[in-house]
């Protein structure tokens, strides 16, 4: 796999402060990487020295194989967490100024931003002055700036925060359109909801270190802890049950007698199925049989309270 | 590609398209000249003041001295009882009375003399009855001491000193009046900029940081990229207000002589008829040409020149403090703290200078401060128009100071760019002075 950015042991310090505590990473080309972390983590600073806004003291970073460069700054899309726009300037003004601040010659800048413009349905705000724009509407200009000059790298923190819902889908699909025609993405935040959908890869940053990273889907099979959850139709639910709970490691369970439903969840030793399948065959009818896997969310407080259980 | 000039032509129309700064470069110039226009008229206004002043005279030694003149007339009051002239005077609504009364010797009618008014009276009339009393018992003495009145003319004439350097270079009286004032003029435009368009440069700062679009902008471009470009981009607009004003304001000039009738060719014609006036006002004359004379012994060109590089690296090493401040804080009200120490020099400069350089241009003083970079800019210029080299400033002092002034530059910009580096991307707390000494190591 190529990737198109690795850190290696990259370590950052304020004062006595430790932001980043040799961080490795490697990020996978034309994929969704998702940089989880609660706030304070150090995902910001790793993020500023990839956007060598700043630098670190130790460690490299590699940006599609060659040492990370000022010139790679014209291939990097950014889009800060603390984010704004010129509040006395014009809208169509200062997206052409901030791509020519990426490169962009002045024409070829012009035609994207209106290409863009259409596309997200805001062509009338050329001339708008950004101070009478609500806050979405600042946003949705803001990521035309980040992805105008089409670069390799989009960086995103925390895109979602201050979109609606309606705009905030527009966004998810347009970052996913993205991804699809070749450009890496790298997506930082500390809500979890968006990871499930977007991200392919992820990476856990919590107190300055790495604690764990990999592909989503590798992640949850590593972090499945052999549970099922089960639905039955059977008569003498309560029978059932104690012969159930004799044999296998129940952690709930309810019956309901008018219905005759009985519903519980059940602990395995091994995420072989089979033993509670053929005993359950025969002796009643099998409504649902499912085994949970842990959201990012749960894998993510989990792997967090272990770390600090541990220190 | 170099992104500077993208950054500065934006800084220079962010700036010159602001509401307040376009206001500002055209109602300026208006305001200036209708101050000087409504000065010059109140003060035309109160000088046409017809003044009636009653006269009492009891006296043999006073008669026809009360000439009724420009704006004071004067009505005489004879055989009535003080009261009387009083209370007519009242009534008649004169601005005062004027007693002299009958006494045996000039001294004591002077010393019983009274003027009374409903309020207390202005200063020119007090000096002009004043003059009048003076006049008359210089002239009473002088007549006493036998000396006659041409006689006492003669003594009052006044004696000039002549001068010269060692080298031969005539006339050198008041010459450093005059160049310490043109380089005051210069020190002070130096402030000016520097307090107006350093602030600009602040607030400009401030506004990146409080939009949250400077972390857009420093990942594209370098930090210190942009805090040049906005300093330039700061300076150039600051450039064309000053042409606008000083273009602007010299045309109303212009049109204010023209309207209220200002002649200024009386200044020429004067001292071409000085031999035919009075005394007093050939005197006067001969000052303003002294002064014309030595306004244009200063070596204009080369006070361009060093002005042009005193101001240049005056106003670098300031902006780029003030924009370190500027990255520093979160708003505009915390900025007190920290410019106080940036203004302080400035002030000093122009106060030392303008007292020692007035007095002694090439005194420890002012040699001292002329070096000091932090000062030099505004000092210097205060000594350079009494030249280079000879009778003036010495190439070694010159030369050390602007090398100074360069290293400080170079230390300054660099420190300051230090602090914006780190300073633009922190919200939140004022940082203390111990807090930014931590960044630049960062």
């Amino acid at each position: 796999m190529n990737y198109i950015l690795v850190t290696k042991e990259v370590t950052k310090q304020f004062g006595k402060h430790i932001a980043l505590n040799k961080v490795s990473l490697e990020i996978p080309e034309n994929s969704i990487y998702g940089l989880l972390g609660p706030n304070g983590a150090g995902k910001t600073t790793l993020i500023r020295i990839i956007n060598q806004i700043i630098y670190p003291d130790s460690g490299e970073v590699f940006f599609d194989g060659e040492l990370l460069k000022p010139h790679h700054i014209s291939t990097i899309g950014y889009l800060p967490e603390e984010r704004g726009l010129y509040k006395s300037m014009k809208v169509g003004e200062q997206a052409l100024y901030l791509a020519q601040l990426k490169g962009l010659n002045r024409n070829e800048a012009k035609k994207r931003l209106k290409f863009w413009f259409e596309k997200l349905d805001i062509g009338n705000w050329w001339n708008k002055k950004v101070q009478e724009l609500s806050k979405g509407m600042a946003q949705k200009i803001q990521f035309i700036i980040t992805v105008l000059h089409e670069p390799k790298l989009l960086i995103f923190d925390e895109p979602f925060s201050g979109f609606d819902p309606i705009n905030a889908n527009i966004i998810k699909d347009e970052i996913l359109n993205l991804r699809n025609n070749g450009t890496s993405i790298i997506f930082s935040t500390h809500r979890m909801e968006s990871v499930e959908e977007l991200c392919e890869h992820i990476a856990l940053i919590h107190q300055s270190e790495k604690i764990l990273d990999g592909k989503l889907s590798d992640i949850k099979k590593a972090y499945k802890n052999n549970i099922f959850k089960v639905g039955l139709e059977v008569e003498n639910g309560e029978c059932l049950l104690n012969e159930l709970s004799n044999k296998f490691q129940l952690t709930s369970s309810e019956f309901n007698s008018n219905e005759n439903q009985l519903d519980f969840t059940l602990q395995l030793p091994t995420n072989d199925s089979k033993d509670i399948l053929a005993f359950l065959a025969g002796k009643a009818n099998i409504n649902q049989f499912v085994e949970t896997i842990p959201s990012a969310n749960e894998i993510f407080i989990q792997t967090v309270q272990n770390k600090d259980a541990n220190e | 590609m170099n992104k500077l000039p993208l950054i500065i032509r934006r800084e220079y129309l962010a700036k010159v398209r602001n509401k307040s700064f376009v206001v500002m470069t055209f109602l300026s110039p208006i305001l200036m000249v209708g101050m000087v226009v409504l000065i010059a008229y109140l003060t035309k206004i109160n000088d046409n003041e017809k003044r009636i002043i009653g006269v009492f005279n009891e006296s043999i030694y006073f008669s026809n001295d009360f000439h009724t003149t420009e704006n004071t007339s004067y009505v005489q009051f004879r055989d009535i009882s003080l009261q009387a002239a009083k209370d007519s005077t009242m009534s008649a609504g004169y601005y005062g009375l004027l007693h002299i009364p009958n006494e045996k010797s000039l001294e004591e009618v002077v010393q019983k003399a009274y003027f009374f008014t409903k309020e207390a009276p202005s200063a020119s009339t007090i000096d002009q009855l004043e003059d009048l009393f003076q006049e008359r018992l210089r002239a009473r003495r002088l007549q006493d001491f036998g000396v006659s009145t041409e006689e006492f003319a003669l003594m009052d004439e006044k004696f000039e000193i002549k001068t010269a350097t060692f080298a031969g270079q005539q006339n050198l009286k008041g010459i450093n009046v005059i160049n310490a004032v043109v380089g005051g003029a210069f020190g002070y435009l130096i402030m000016m900029f520097i307090i107006i368009y350093g602030g600009f440069v602040m607030r400009s700062v401030i506004e990146e940081k409080t939009s949250r679009i400077i972390e857009v902008i420093i990942s594209s471009v370098k930090p210190f990229q942009l805090m040049m470009g906005k300093i330039i981009g700061a300076s150039l607009a600051g450039i064309t207000q000053f042409a606008i004003w000083v273009i602007s304001a010299t045309l109303l000039l212009m049109v204010a002589v023209f309207v209220f009738d200002i002649d200024p060719s009386n200044f020429n014609s004067t001292v071409r008829i000085a031999s035919k006036v009075t005394p007093e006002v050939n005197e006067v004359n001969k000052i303003a040409l002294e002064v014309w004379t030595d306004f244009s012994k200063i070596p204009w060109f080369m006070l361009i020149c060093f002005f042009v590089i005193y101001f240049a690296l005056g106003y670098l090493i300031y902006s780029s403090i003030y924009a370190a401040i500027g990255a520093a804080v979160d708003n505009e009200t915390d900025t007190q703290q920290f410019i106080f120490p940036i203004i302080l020099p400035l002030m000093l400069a122009i106060y030392v200078g303008f007292f020692s350089v007035f007095s002694n241009p090439h005194g420890p003083i002012a040699v001292g401060f002329s070096l000091f970079p932090l000062t030099s800019p505004i000092v210097m210029l205060m000594r350079l128009p009494g030249g280079i080299g000879e009778g003036g400033v010495p190439i070694w002092e010159l030369v050390t100071s602007i090398v100074l002034l360069i290293i400080t530059f170079v230390g300054i910009v660099w420190l300051a760019a230090k602090i914006y580096r780190v300073g633009i991307l922190m919200y939140g707390k004022k940082p203390t002075y111990k807090e930014l000494f931590k960044w630049i190591k960062y």
